[in-house]
């Protein structure tokens, strides 16, 4: 379970007034649960899931899993923590002139010692899952192939697969489908919807397509200037609650989208 | 393949018999080179005591006992450098405006394409040699030298960036009736001016390193002043030039980045 | 108005200098120097191809210089530039800046003047001349290599943090694959450049083919400078096209 308490975040310097990206954002994600994170840009999406694993370091607040904490740690207890949370990035973030299998077995770095990294030996067990994974993504056969030579839904799912190597508790997803055309935004989405079943993974996802998090996720967590203003099922998005996060515009198209899919 | 649990990257070169083939053919080569060393042992004990010598001489560089021989260098090198940088970059416009294929008839481009493979082949101390042989010892020598070697740089930079102009305000420029020499005024030089100035600076950097080179051979300048010194093993005096070389490229470097940025 | 000033103040220092100039100049030498530039090629011509199976252990021991130097120069620039990136130095107050100043170093001072220093201190031969391309190559690595490192793609490397990797693991797997390219290119780059160095090398002692040419000058044989220009020619243009052949495979 993580827990987020009084998440502070401001750019700049540290007594000066700033840009404040978070003002005392206060969340938990029970074991198992996909929660969606919506808002418009520069609400402090982005920031809010790096300051989880400390990519960002937050001015403010305590961040635990599962009861162990986060925030306030050295750098070997952080890289013990971020052992336990898998990233997925907007444009992937693959190492692009590195192998498949490469790029999925990097994802076990925080277990292997530097000269495992550099000789590229990980433990067999970590290949074989790597296999595995692979197999599950619908990327068999392809582990060898330079990461710069897949399409955009493949890497995406190299990355997805990065971050399930690292056995994690908790998935941090940023804007997974915003560089992936409509057809394979969806691919994505279900497939990471699955995999969290099955692994009963916790995940925070940043999505700006609303309909798209309305379909696949439990629940929607609205950020706005930085503030929580929504948290709540799917269907508590109204119009009203829209504008809440987003500002005055007719949402009605939005929602309809959402009901035709259904039907 | 999902069976299997061992997996190593695949190697760069595919080909087993080429891969292992450079890494003898590299072994090889590495134990014949290193085998024409001829490592004299006794030699290089005692220039290990001439090498502490020089080291600690950086901690104590002697400017004084020499100070009017390093000072009449300095300025020889430094009006070296800027006579030669001014006349090859002078020199250097017409060469390559005419090395532009975009710009010249064929004869004048292979003309001028000539000047710059000649001049950019020969190493400038090679140069500074024949020269010395023509002009005599002195820093005339060294400022033809210089000069030389700019036009090569200058003249193939600037046709290589004028080669890369943007055609159609060259033809925009044409098709309002304009001479040769106001489609050059208007059209080609708004578009590599800058580039050309910032280049220039960089090349007067160059320069005045290649005066402190020159000297050695008798083309002027403080490289005269710094040879004598090593071959007398006044190493304070050699280390407080380099020193003051190493000051001087720096100054100069930094100038040049500040210029080159604010012309960019 | 400024713009005049400072034409003025150009044209005032170019007098100046000229001044300089024209005060160590003997220009009885200046005015018979096309008649000394004829002199030298007629004597130049024709070349005296007898010599060129002495030159055959000069250009080999030249390349070997160039390679070796290349090798020891790349060994220790390539530390050299991490250090002096900012996104890989250990310290920005005391490592980077003794980095950038050893790069600065190098690269002020011409291989021919290092090879001058070393032929006083080893004595003359082909160690002197290697040392001194490694020297001058070290600044040239470095900085273009630490340029390229600056450059990295950010995102790759924290996708590489937030799995939980050290620093050294970091920079393994996800910088250095990244610079590569760059650093294949800096590499050969450099090694051709030094060719061109190394043939020189010999005029202050270093060995290789400038001793020969150094031998030739000295004794006015100029059929034989011809021939060891064109060796020298030859040797510089088989390099620059297997230098490029490199770099156009890399990229």
């Amino acid at each position: 379970m993580l827990t987020i308490s009084g998440l502070t975040k401001r750019y700049g310097s540290k007594n000066a007034v700033g840009d404040l990206a978070l003002t005392n954002v206060d969340l938990t994600v029970p074991k198992g649960q996909l929660m969606a994170l919506i808002g418009p840009s520069g609400a402090g999406k982005s920031t809010l899931i790096r300051c989880v694993n400390r990519l960002v370091e937050p001015t403010e607040g305590r961040i635990a899993l599962d009861g162990v904490a986060v925030t306030g740690t050295g750098a070997t207890a952080l890289r013990r923590a971020r052992r336990r949370m898998g990233m997925i990035f907007q444009e992937y973030a693959l190492i692009e002139r590195l192998t498949v299998m490469e790029n999925v077995l990097s994802g076990r770095l925080g277990y292997v010692s530097f000269f495992a990294a550099w000789a590229r030996r990980f433990p067999r067990a970590d290949v074989a899952e790597a296999f595995r994974l692979l197999d599950r993504v619908g990327m068999r056969g392809m582990e060898d192939k330079r990461a710069d030579e897949l399409s955009g839904g493949q890497r995406q799912r190299v990355g997805i697969c990065r971050a399930l190597i690292q056995n994690p508790a908790l998935l941090l997803v940023d804007e997974p489908t915003a560089s992936l055309d409509p057809k394979t935004s969806r691919q994505i989405m279900r497939l990471l919807v699955e995999l969290c079943a099955e692994r009963n993974l916790a995940a925070i996802v940043n999505i700006h397509d609303v309909a798209l998090a309305q379909m696949f996720v439990p629940r929607i967590v609205g950020l706005r200037a930085g503030r929580v203003v929504f948290d709540g099922p799917p269907e508590g998005l109204t119009p009203e609650t829209l504008t809440a996060i987003y500002g005055e515009e007719d949402w009605t198209a939005t929602i309809r989208a959402l009901e035709d899919d259904d039907g | 393949m999902g069976d299997s649990v061992s997996w190593s990257p695949p190697p760069l070169i595919r080909n087993p018999w080429l891969r292992y083939g450079l890494y003898i053919g590299a072994a090889i080569y590495l134990s014949l080179a290193l085998g024409t060393l001829h490592l004299n042992w006794a030699r290089l004990a005692q220039g290990l005591d001439r090498g502490w010598a020089f080291i600690s001489a950086f901690a104590h560089p002697d400017i004084a006992k020499h100070g009017r021989e390093i000072f009449e260098g300095f300025v020889e090198s430094l009006t070296m450098t800027a006579v030669a940088t001014a006349a090859g970059v002078a020199i250097s416009l017409p060469v390559g405006l005419g090395a532009a294929r975009n710009l010249v008839p064929m004869p004048v481009y292979l003309l001028c394409r000539g000047i710059i493979a000649v001049s950019r082949t020969f190493p400038e101390i090679i140069v500074a040699i024949l020269f010395v042989k023509m002009f005599g010892f002195g820093p005339l020598a060294g400022v033809a030298t210089l000069a030389f070697a700019t036009i090569g740089f200058m003249s193939k930079l600037l046709a290589e960036d004028i080669e890369d102009i943007d055609a159609s305000q060259v033809e925009a420029i044409r098709a309002t009736g304009a001479g040769p020499f106001q489609v050059l005024n208007y059209a080609v030089q708004p578009q590599v001016m800058a580039r050309f100035i910032g280049l220039s600076v960089y090349r007067l950097d160059i320069n005045f390193r290649e005066s402190a080179v020159i000297g050695i051979v008798g083309a002027g300048g403080i490289g005269a002043t710094l040879n004598t010194s090593f071959e007398r093993y006044e190493f304070d005096t050699a280390a407080s030039i380099l020193l003051m070389i190493i000051g001087i490229v720096m100054v100069t470097e930094y100038a040049s980045s500040l210029v080159r940025g604010r012309l960019r | 108005m400024a713009i005049w000033a400072c034409w003025l103040v150009t044209v005032l220092a170019l007098v100046q200098c000229w001044n300089i100039l024209n005060e160590n100049t003997i220009w009885d030498f200046v005015y018979d120097a096309p008649a000394q530039a004829g002199d030298l090629i007629g004597r130049m011509f024709p070349p005296r191809w007898s010599v060129l199976p002495s030159l055959w252990q000069p250009l080999w021991d030249t390349v070997n210089m160039a390679t070796l130097g290349t090798l020891l120069g790349v060994v220790i620039g390539v530390p050299v530039a991490f250090l002096a990136a900012r996104n890989t130095t250990p310290s920005v107050l005391l490592a980077r800046p003794l980095a950038l100043t050893a790069i600065v170093s190098s690269r002020s001072i011409n291989a021919l003047i290092w090879a001058l220093l070393l032929v006083t201190v080893l004595g003359p031969g082909v160690l002197a001349g290697i040392i001194a391309i490694g020297l001058r190559s070290i600044g040239f690595v470095g900085k273009l290599l630490y340029e390229a490192i600056e450059e990295v793609d950010t995102k790759q490397v924290e996708a590489i943090e937030a799995t939980g990797a050290s620093g050294p693991q970091r920079l393994i797997y996800a910088i250095v694959p990244q610079i590569m390219p760059a650093f294949a290119g800096i590499a050969v780059y450099r090694w051709d450049i030094n060719i061109r160095e190394s043939a020189v090398l010999g005029l202050v002692g270093a060995g290789g083919i400038g001793l020969q040419l150094n031998a030739s000058v000295s004794r006015l044989a100029w059929p034989e400078v011809t021939v060891i220009f064109a060796a020298i020619l030859v040797t510089v243009f088989l390099s620059e096209w297997v230098s490029a052949q490199v770099r156009k495979r890399i990229i």
